[in-house]
């Protein structure tokens, strides 16, 4: 028993036939061959795997595959245009905000979504909104100094 | 070809330099074990057993077979030739279990492998094994260290039934006499507890079996894939030099990587058994339960003084909870600890008595710090409770015992001969920064409206680059290899593992100084066993000191025969080498690098007694550990309401030599820094009498979240080490071994009006606000 979906994978259409039961960050990784997103906890606990649905961040290892059909997945894989990284990128990369990486791809998904939401987070701010994404290297720190200075720069 | 303009280069050690290694983690293409896919890969998945303790009645493995795409299932008795786990400790009178890859007809702790499934697709390995029927006869476990040394506990290897594991004694001195001329003596129980590791990459293994050539090519998530070559082609009867061994990207690691693990070989078992490529990703549950725990101490220390403060003597009878079986140095890190108790004080006279326990619980080992943390909280909470007892300011009684700057080198008792230090610099730079002065005066203030704010402190030393090869199981030399290319760039062959702590980018600093080269015309490779000359890994904060000091020998092996091409080239004999040319030293005249590579690789004239090419490898042995120290000062207030606790400031001061690259330190404290935390306030691995993991998924097991964090007030000074050329000492793990002795100390401090002198870790608002309503009285 399977499906077809069609879903745009940054900026691109792609249609693909899945069993039900498999998990959107399996789709991603294995299916469209998108290794960015991690798989963490497969809890949504640890926020390695997040990704934007229709422009909001979402854990992909608790969504179907079949739950994106017809909508727009963003992977970290997206994010750079014509070989320019995004600002967020670029922020983690000048402050030191990652050290093993694993958690980076999901973590910079989810710091998108704050400035997005609020171009000029507080740090007490940046902290909350990046509690669902765990880290065990950094102890944060550069994360918010990168949050803070991506904001910045766009402002 | 001489030209006589050189350019200097900007000199790049000690510069914030953003790392080399993250244009591929920013943007996900990166390459970690689970992302590797290959034509005809199939998926294990483990079954695991869910008991504490038990007996194997039976295994059905039928159902599982019976699933469309499951190509094999085996148990342990189709890997009962494979070699044990391994074991590296060599105590006398240690006692090793036989430690199967797969349970035979036991199980020991909950989490224990059984059986493993091989199927075509990941989701068909997971049903096949929820299929396969394991008849279990539980077995009354034990899972807390002092209950197991009691008479009548369950006996976790029938053979051993008192539960020990190993016995181990040190003295330095006499303590008998410290004792005895003691004018105040203090005991006090401090719990170290379990912690999971936690790194955000679980554990996983990759193994392709070449049969045309008898090769096994393993991709492990590992700290250190010589050693994994080594071991597993042991474990599995292969040839060393047919196994290659290959750390891709490896999300983090934590001293839990360090270990050979049965997936390991098992991978490589089933690989070769099915003859396809087979991967294995541990899950975050099978991490919990499966991958090594850190810490299990219970540590009962005594303190001899004199009303002055003076510190005579010290012991400890630590109780180290080894979990069932032994990991590769399980039974070495207690042994640390022991190495570290006298801290950064003068005291010339211990006795430490360890007793390693056999549990039903995942085995303990290497968690970052592993063993100095332990020691560094005994001593350091030791301190406070006797500066409490003698009512002397903590920074008084630390600064008191300190080993003096003229001591250096210090021989200390218990065994180790420190390389250099200055104690009093972070401890004063901590206290400026921390405006100590105004704290204590806060802390009337406080106290007088009724408040509990807290001011603790910590000053910690410990052991790094780890470490000369008498001291370590495995070796503790570190190699490199260094290429001239025949174009001019650089290529730098590692035997150190990173993981995360920046080394592609701190060992380019220092070559392209060597060499004169720019940042990016260095390349560093590491972790595949095919590539690069045998090495020993990233663990101990060694891969710099130990390394990075390879390197630099081996880059100036090849400065001389540099030099030798030169001279020739420009047709003299005086010649240097500076800023990436030779320069004759007459006339001014110079050939660059490349002009020099070119002309060793083409090798139509070769200097006397010169080899064409332009490579080194070198092996450096250190003479001597390294000991880096600091001081952490931490501010808190307790609500009384609610027992919680918060953190108003965290200043830590670090002193790890010469540093490198000023931004990746900074992370490594802050990191540091939070795992410590997290051990002081959050963390801790439990087991219910049964042998079940309660704390077995991230629901449960509190990790730091950033919410949780204050901001780290950082600072440095600088006093080089004399072991190794680059001065140098390692920071991987200093923040973890400082955080917690300074937050429990400001915790203790804030409470300490109620009569508290000491919390065991962690601290949770439950823990504290019961301690508030019993009036301080734990």
């Amino acid at each position: 028993m399977t499906r077809t979906i069609t879903l745009t994978l940054n900026g691109k259409k792609r249609t693909d036939t899945v069993e039900p039961r498999l998990l959107l960050i399996h789709y991603l990784r294995e299916t469209a061959g998108l290794t960015g997103p991690h798989i963490g906890c497969e809890t949504s606990l640890c926020g390695a795997c997040t990704v934007h649905v229709d422009g909001k961040a979402i854990k992909s290892c608790t969504m179907f595959a079949v739950q994106a059909d017809g909508r727009e997945v963003l992977t970290i894989e997206g994010l750079a245009a014509n070989g320019k990284l995004d600002p967020m990128q670029e922020a983690f990369w000048n402050e030191h905000a990652l050290q093993c990486g694993f958690c980076t791809p999901g973590m910079i998904m989810t710091a998108k979504q704050i400035v997005e939401r609020n171009p000029n987070p507080t740090d007490e701010e940046i902290r909350d909104g990046i509690e669902g994404n765990l880290c065990r290297c950094t102890g944060y720190q550069h994360i918010v100094k990168a949050v803070r200075a991506a904001a910045a720069a766009k402002a | 070809m001489a030209t006589t303009t050189t350019t200097k280069t900007e000199t790049l050690v000690g510069k914030r330099i953003r790392r080399r290694e993250d244009p591929r983690l920013i943007t996900g293409t990166a390459t970690y074990v689970d992302d590797i896919q290959m034509p005809g890969m199939h998926h294990a998945c483990i079954v695991r057993s869910p008991h504490g303790a038990a007996k194997i009645r039976s295994i059905n493995i039928k159902p599982a077979l019976d699933f469309p795409g499951v190509a094999a299932v085996f148990t342990g008795r189709d890997t009962e030739k494979v070699g044990p786990v391994p074991c590296g400790a060599s105590l006398p009178g240690l006692r090793v279990p036989h430690h199967h890859i797969l349970a035979i007809d036991r199980v020991y702790y909950i989490g224990h492998p059984v059986a493993v499934v091989v199927a075509t697709d990941r989701y068909v390995a997971r049903d096949a094994a929820e299929a396969i029927e394991v008849e279990y006869e539980p077995l009354p476990a034990v899972t807390d260290p002092e209950k197991a040394l009691a008479p009548g506990a369950p006996a976790v290897h029938p053979e051993w039934p008192d539960n020990v594991a190993f016995n181990y004694h040190q003295d330095g001195g006499d303590i008998e006499k410290a004792f005895k001329e003691a004018e105040v003596v203090l005991k006090q129980r401090i719990t170290s507890q379990r912690l999971i590791p936690t790194s955000m990459e679980t554990r996983g293994v990759v193994a392709e079996w070449h049969p045309g050539d008898r090769a096994l090519t393993l991709y492990s998530s590992t700290q250190v894939p010589h050693l994994v070559r080594t071991l597993v082609a042991q474990m599995l009867g292969l040839e060393e030099n047919r196994l290659r061994a290959v750390a891709p990207e490896v999300g983090g690691g934590f001293g839990s990587k360090i270990q050979i693990y049965a997936e390991e070989a098992l991978m490589g078992f089933v690989a070769m058994k099915i003859g396809k490529p087979v991967k294995w990703i541990e899950s975050r549950r099978e991490s919990f339960q499966c991958t090594i725990h850190g810490r299990g101490h219970v540590d009962y220390y005594e303190i001899a003084a004199k009303r002055d403060g003076t510190v005579l003597g010290i012991k400890l009878k630590l109780i180290q909870d080894i979990g069932a079986f032994h990991e590769l140095l399980t039974p070495v890190i207690p042994t640390l600890s022991v190495l570290m108790m006298p801290g950064l004080y003068s005291c010339q006279n211990i006795r430490a008595d360890i007793v390693g326990v056999f549990t039903n619980c995942m085995a303990t080992d290497a968690y970052r710090g592993a063993g100095r943390p332990e020691a560094t909280h005994g001593i350091e909470r030791m301190m406070d409770v006797l500066a409490a007892e003698l009512k002397m300011d903590p920074a008084e009684l630390r600064r008191k015992n300190f080993i003096s700057n003229e001591a250096f080198p210090y021989a200390t008792a218990t065994g180790l001969l420190y390389d250099s230090g200055n104690y009093a610099a972070p401890l004063d730079k901590a206290l400026e920064l921390a405006d100590y002065k105004k704290l204590r005066e806060d802390q009337k203030k406080a106290r007088a409206e009724g408040r509990l704010m807290g001011i603790g402190l910590s000053t910690y030393g410990e052991i790094c680059a780890i470490g000369p090869s008498p001291a370590t199981p495995a070796g503790g030399w570190e190699s490199a290899t260094v290429k001239i290319e025949p174009s001019g760039t650089v290529t730098v062959m590692t035997g150190v593992s990173p993981h995360g702590q920046g080394e592609e980018t701190t060992f380019a600093q220092i070559a392209a100084d060597e060499l004169g080269v720019g940042l990016d015309d260095v390349l560093v490779a590491h972790g595949d066993t095919a590539v690069v000359q045998y090495g020993i890994g990233t663990f101990g904060s060694r891969a710099t000191a130990i390394g990075g000091t390879a390197m630099y020998f081996a880059i100036q092996e090849l400065k001389e025969k540099i030099k030798k091409y030169g001279a020739m080239m420009l047709e003299t004999e005086d010649v240097s080498f500076a800023d990436g040319a030779c320069i004759d030293n007459k006339t001014g005249k110079s050939v660059s690098l490349k002009q020099i590579a070119g002309a060793a690789y083409r090798a139509l004239k070769l200097p006397p007694n010169t080899e064409p090419g332009l490579v080194a490898t070198y092996f450096w042995e250190p003479p001597n550990f390294t000991f880096p120290f600091g001081a952490h000062i931490v501010v808190t207030e307790v609500e009384k309401e609610t027992g919680a606790i918060e953190i108003k400031r965290y200043v830590a001061v670090d002193d790890c030599g010469k540093i490198i690259n000023p931004l990746i330190v900074e992370g490594q404290v802050h990191g540091g820094v939070v795992q410590g935390l997290g051990q002081a306030l959050w963390e801790q691995a439990v087991y219910d009498d049964n042998g079940q993991l309660v704390t077995g998924e991230l629901m449960d097991y509190a990790v730091p979240r950033a919410a949780n964090i204050p901001w780290i007030e950082t600072g440095h000074t600088v006093t080089p080490s004399p072991v190794n050329p680059l001065g140098v000492k390692g920071v991987g793990e200093a923040g973890t071994i400082g955080a917690s002795p300074a937050v429990v100390n400001s915790v203790v401090d804030a409470l300490s009006p109620l009569g508290v002198r000491h919390i065991d870790m962690p601290m949770t608002p439950e823990k504290i606000w019961n301690l508030i309503q019993q009036g301080g009285k734990a």
